[in-house]
């Protein structure tokens, strides 16, 4: 070991800094000579390389794929058109150029406002949109006045369009220009080349999702150009190969079925195959039309979106979430089973509450006075609530968490497309990390009835009921059925997505089911939806509290807000022995699943199993005359 | 009364003055600024006049003059005392990377932690010559040669992480800037003579673990045409923006290849070529001027640090900060192969806009914190 000694180390040290300013000296030296052998000796040359730098690469843009319905129905497709667009940087007076040009072209005020936005984001060489749609008579006008306007030209693009506009805009979504933040994403995924030319992309929805798949592979051109940067002669040229189509499984026949027995309500459907996970109808109400997005939609359009009280771009299918209500009773009833809490065969008296051991709070059945005796059953046929409180006490909020979980419910389904949310199926855990706060005892009560904490999406409820359906099999739920190569013409199945097996007992799953047929027979809560199907229907109703009732009051859906009355809910499956759909259905502010939302599915399944296509909005399956109450 | 007060006030801020700059450097700070300001005009001409990413420039560039100032008015002893955990958990970042790292472009460079995802190779730029500073710092007295070993293990394990996900670039950014502070504690000639001989006998070796993409970037350099339309056209182009430029260049958004578009990358990696198009040789000297001003700033800093610690971290920073210059210039103008390096103070970006100025930070708060005499 040697002691360094301090002045000699600072003396080294220093010599070694002078030495790195030889260093950084020397390698500035050459790139400096290296500066000067470009820009003075070999000036010439490069200026003759610059000013016959003609070859440019043009990008060429791959026509996007087209998106068809199960039966071949085209949801999204292209057209092309003549576009009127101008180079910023050629002209030197927009406003003046604009002015002269509205003489013989329509533009409007919003067609400015817009090109006016697009100029502040784009590069000023970049031949931006002024006008799309030109008809043969502006096109002509225009040709002839061609060389009044430098940097003005007319071009044929290809345009994006949804015929269906809000039927499928939730399914859908829609494509948009190409933003920085878009930028951003391509230039981490080294996507950029492959947009060079493209202006569009996907935003939300199956365009979102799929955009890898729809978007194809920019092809190039080698073009020679002169000193303005025009092109007079192509070279070479590598063709872009279009983008993929897209078969959904969704069936838009059906899906339409939807849209009019659901009439002017809002809401949400899923309705799923349970035999794979694909996804039959997917309606979120009110819809949007989608093709507002494409060009970039104009504020007008926007405030009346954004604003409106019925939040039509609110997916609600996907992203909507709501308290189950008394469609989470199935699961509770087998989770009852399945634990051993309950046998088929036990039975208690309902007096129309239930109070927790040593405290004075009644939560109360939605039937005052109860429903008798009542065994698990009869406990679905009526919706009895008193049944699952005193049920939810002897499992615990924990058993229910664990149990039901298996269901999905409260967790992303892992459907195909993005920004779906988890909602909520909570625990005691959960609980404490959220609200700092213990369990209560009272909190599993109404928990056990599907209200409290549980917050489910309808796309949840419907995976939860395929698994009913179909004995456990939890399948992914996806849109997508095949994908057809663009070039080849071949389509590629998309293998169904088994994600786990639930194991229930056969005999606890009979059970169930079959309570689930009576529900929609006399005596269940939705016979009426039920009466004279042609096919056996099984189903659950439910409500969905919107606001809390206080202890004492009842609920009158007369006295209160529209905004503020319940959910209506239903889930269902049929044919109930060999299921072909399952789905959820959500009405909101109508009050309870058995009268508005339990009909809906009635017409779907009439459409779908039997041909039978739904008459616009059936009032004598939305009547209110019957006595209801908030929770069955 | 009133005027007394008028001068109680004026005290009042001289003295706010006073405590707002004490730790800031002017003169770094105003050769600093000018470059910067030339960047964003280079930017604006290089963004196709789009003042929306000069703004968002702005934004980066105001930021990291906060992170300056804050990283200025801390001491230095404070600085060392965090340089331990800042290694140890960039250490554990890139660890996390290479198990559960996102992959982007074929390489596993980024760490999604929830809100944001991150580049943890950023943070062991400013974090391992502090980690190394921090331990010839710690064993100064008695220096073996072991402690270069460790030292250099300090170092390795990092940089073959990087190299792995693979980032040859960076990873021979931050192996430049630890060998640094090893040559600055007075690693000795032989050993570095030595690994000079080592290195160059090991090329061929290295050549056969490279990449495809990156033995293509070093074919390319040798002879660009050979792939014109491929990794060559970024040279090419770059060549012919740099060499149409002359002595005085074409002006200011006059330049045809960045205008025309024929330019790549023209306002991250390529910016020179852009600035060097549009303002010639004239302008290139001016700006290797106000870089070696800088620079002769940072090194006056270096010779006059008190402690080992700070004197091994300003000189690894400052010979860092001319490394970025001369790769990236490089690179540009054809001399050195295409690796992803931005031009310090210039190029458009925020992160490496960051990392630089904490640099600077360092620097004025070496030179601007009482030193401490060693009896």
């Amino acid at each position: 070991m040697e002691l360094r000694d301090q002045p000699i180390e600072l003396q080294k040290f220093r010599i070694r800094l002078g030495i790195s300013v030889i260093f950084i000296l020397a390698l500035f030296s050459i790139l400096y000579v290296r500066f000067y052998y470009l820009q003075i000796t070999q000036q010439d040359h490069y200026s003759t390389l610059a000013e016959v730098n003609r070859i440019s690469i043009l990008p060429l843009v791959p026509n996007r794929g087209l998106i068809f319905d199960r039966h071949g129905k085209v949801l999204a497709q292209n057209y092309s058109a003549y576009a009127l667009e101008i180079t910023p940087s050629k002209v030197p007076d927009i406003e003046s150029t604009l002015d002269e040009l509205a003489a013989f072209i329509e533009i409007t005020p919003t067609d400015r406002q817009r090109f006016m936005k697009l100029m502040k984001e784009s590069r000023r060489f970049k031949s931006l949109p002024i006008r799309n749609r030109l008809n043969e008579i502006e096109i002509a006008t225009f040709a002839t006045n061609r060389y009044r306007f430098p940097g003005v030209e007319i071009k044929s693009r290809v345009f994006r369009q949804y015929p269906e506009k809000e039927l499928v805009s939730h399914v859908v979504g829609y494509i948009s220009r190409i933003n920085d933040k878009d930028l951003d994403f391509l230039e981490l995924n080294n996507e950029l080349n492959n947009y060079r030319g493209s202006q569009h992309i996907g935003k939300i929805g199956i365009e979102q999702s799929y955009e890898k798949q729809l978007h194809g592979i920019t092809g190039f051109e080698e073009v020679e150009t002169d000193a303005a940067g025009r092109s007079i002669r192509v070279l070479s040229r590598t063709l872009p190969i279009s983008g993929n189509n897209l078969i959904l499984s969704l069936d838009f026949g059906l899906q339409e079925a939807v849209e009019k027995a659901f009439g002017d309500r809002r809401g949400a459907l899923v309705a799923l195959d349970p035999n794979n996970g694909e996804i039959l109808a997917f309606v979120s109400k009110p819809g949007y039309d989608n093709n507002l997005f494409i060009g970039g939609i104009d504020h007008e359009n926007w405030n009346m979106l954004n604003n409106s009280i019925d939040r039509p771009l609110n997916n609600r299918a996907l992203r909507g979430v709501y308290p189950p209500g008394s469609t989470f009773k199935p699961f509770m009833a087998l989770a009852a089973l399945e634990l051993g809490k309950r046998t088929p065969e036990y039975s208690m008296a309902d007096p129309g509450f239930f109070s927790l051991p040593g405290v004075k709070h009644r939560f109360r059945d939605w039937k005052p006075g109860g429903h008798g005796r009542v065994n698990l059953h009869k406990s679905l046929v009526v919706s009895c609530d008193t049944f699952y409180y005193s049920l939810g006490n002897d499992l615990g909020i924990d058993n229910m968490h664990n149990f039901i979980g298996q269901f999905g419910l409260g967790k992303k389904t892992g459907i195909d497309v993005e920004n779906e949310v988890s909602g909520l199926l909570p625990s005691s855990a959960w609980k404490m990390a959220q609200h700092k706060q213990k369990w209560y005892a009272g909190d599993t009560i109404s928990a056990a009835i599907g209200q409290g904490y549980n917050l489910t999406t309808p796309l949840q409820l419907a995976f939860a009921t395929m698994m009913i359906a179909n004995g456990g099999k939890a399948y992914a739920p996806r849109f997508v059925k095949q994908i057809q190569n663009s070039k080849t013409g071949e389509t590629t199945n998309i293998p169904e997505n088994l994600l786990y097996t639930a194991n229930f007992k056969p005999k606890n799953l009979e059970v169930i089911r079959n309570a689930l047929i009576d529900v929609t027979r006399p005596g269940g809560t939705a016979a009426k939806a039920g009466a004279n199907a042609l096919y056996t229907f099984a189903g659950k109703t439910g409500t969905s509290q919107v606001v809390r009732i206080k202890q004492g009051e009842r609920y009158n859906e007369k006295l209160i807000d529209e905004r503020h009355r319940d959910h209506a809910m239903f889930i269902a499956y049929a044919p109930a022995e060999s299921p072909k759909i399952a789905l959820a259905v959500l009405v909101e502010n109508t009050g309870t699943g058995g009268s508005t939302a339990a009909p809906i599915a009635r017409q779907v399944f009439d459409y779908y199993l039997l041909g039978n296509t739904p008459k616009a909005e059936d009032d004598s399956l939305n009547d209110n005359t019957e006595e209801h109450d908030h929770s069955h | 009364m009133n005027s007394r007060k008028l001068t109680q006030n004026k005290i009042d801020i001289r003295k706010i003055w006073y405590y707002f700059t004490r730790h800031i450097d002017g003169f770094l700070l105003t050769f600093i600024l000018v470059l910067m300001s030339v960047g964003l005009m280079v930017l604006y001409s290089a963004s196709g006049g789009n003042i929306g990413k000069v703004n968002n420039q702005a934004i980066n560039i105001v930021v990291a003059l906060i992170l300056m100032w804050v990283i200025a008015n801390t001491s230095m002893q404070q600085i060392k005392r965090i340089a331990l955990p800042i290694y140890l958990v960039g250490l554990a970042l890139l660890i996390g990377v290479a198990l559960f790292g996102e992959i982007y472009n074929g390489a596993r460079r980024w760490l999604n932690i929830g809100i944001t995802r991150i580049q943890p190779s950023e943070l062991m730029k400013i974090a391992i010559p502090l980690m190394m500073a921090w331990y010839f710092d710690k064993y100064e007295i008695t220096l073996r040669f072991r402690d270069y070993i460790g030292a250099t293990l300090l170092l390795t394990i990092p940089v073959l992480l990087i190299l792995k996900q693979p980032d040859l670039g960076t990873a021979l950014l931050i192996a430049a800037s630890g060998f640094y502070v090893l040559f600055f504690a007075g690693l000795s000639w032989r050993i570095i003579i030595g690994l000079i001989v080592l290195g160059a006998a090991s090329l061929p070796i290295l050549w056969g673990m490279m990449h495809d993409y990156q033995r293509q970037r070093v074919m390319t350099l040798l002879d660009p045409t050979q792939d014109p339309l491929g990794a060559g056209y970024h040279i090419i182009q770059s060549s012919i923006a740099i060499g149409s430029g002359g002595i005085a260049g074409k002006g200011w958004q006059n330049g045809t290849q960045t205008q025309l578009d024929f330019l790549p990358e023209q306002s991250t990696d390529f910016i020179f070529a852009v600035f060097s198009e549009e303002f010639g040789l004239i302008g290139n000297t001016l700006l290797l001027l106000l870089y070696l001003i800088i620079i002769g700033r940072c090194i006056v800093i270096t010779a006059n640090a008190s402690s080992q610690f700070s004197r091994l971290i300003a000189g690894s920073i400052t010979l860092t900060f001319f490394t970025y210059i001369f790769v990236n210039m490089g690179m540009v103008s054809g001399i050195l192969p295409v690796v992803g390096v931005p031009l310090p103070l210039i190029s458009y970006g925020g992160t490496s806009m960051v990392t630089m100025l904490i640099g600077f930070g360092i620097l004025m708060s070496i030179h601007t914190h009482p030193k401490f005499i060693r009896t």
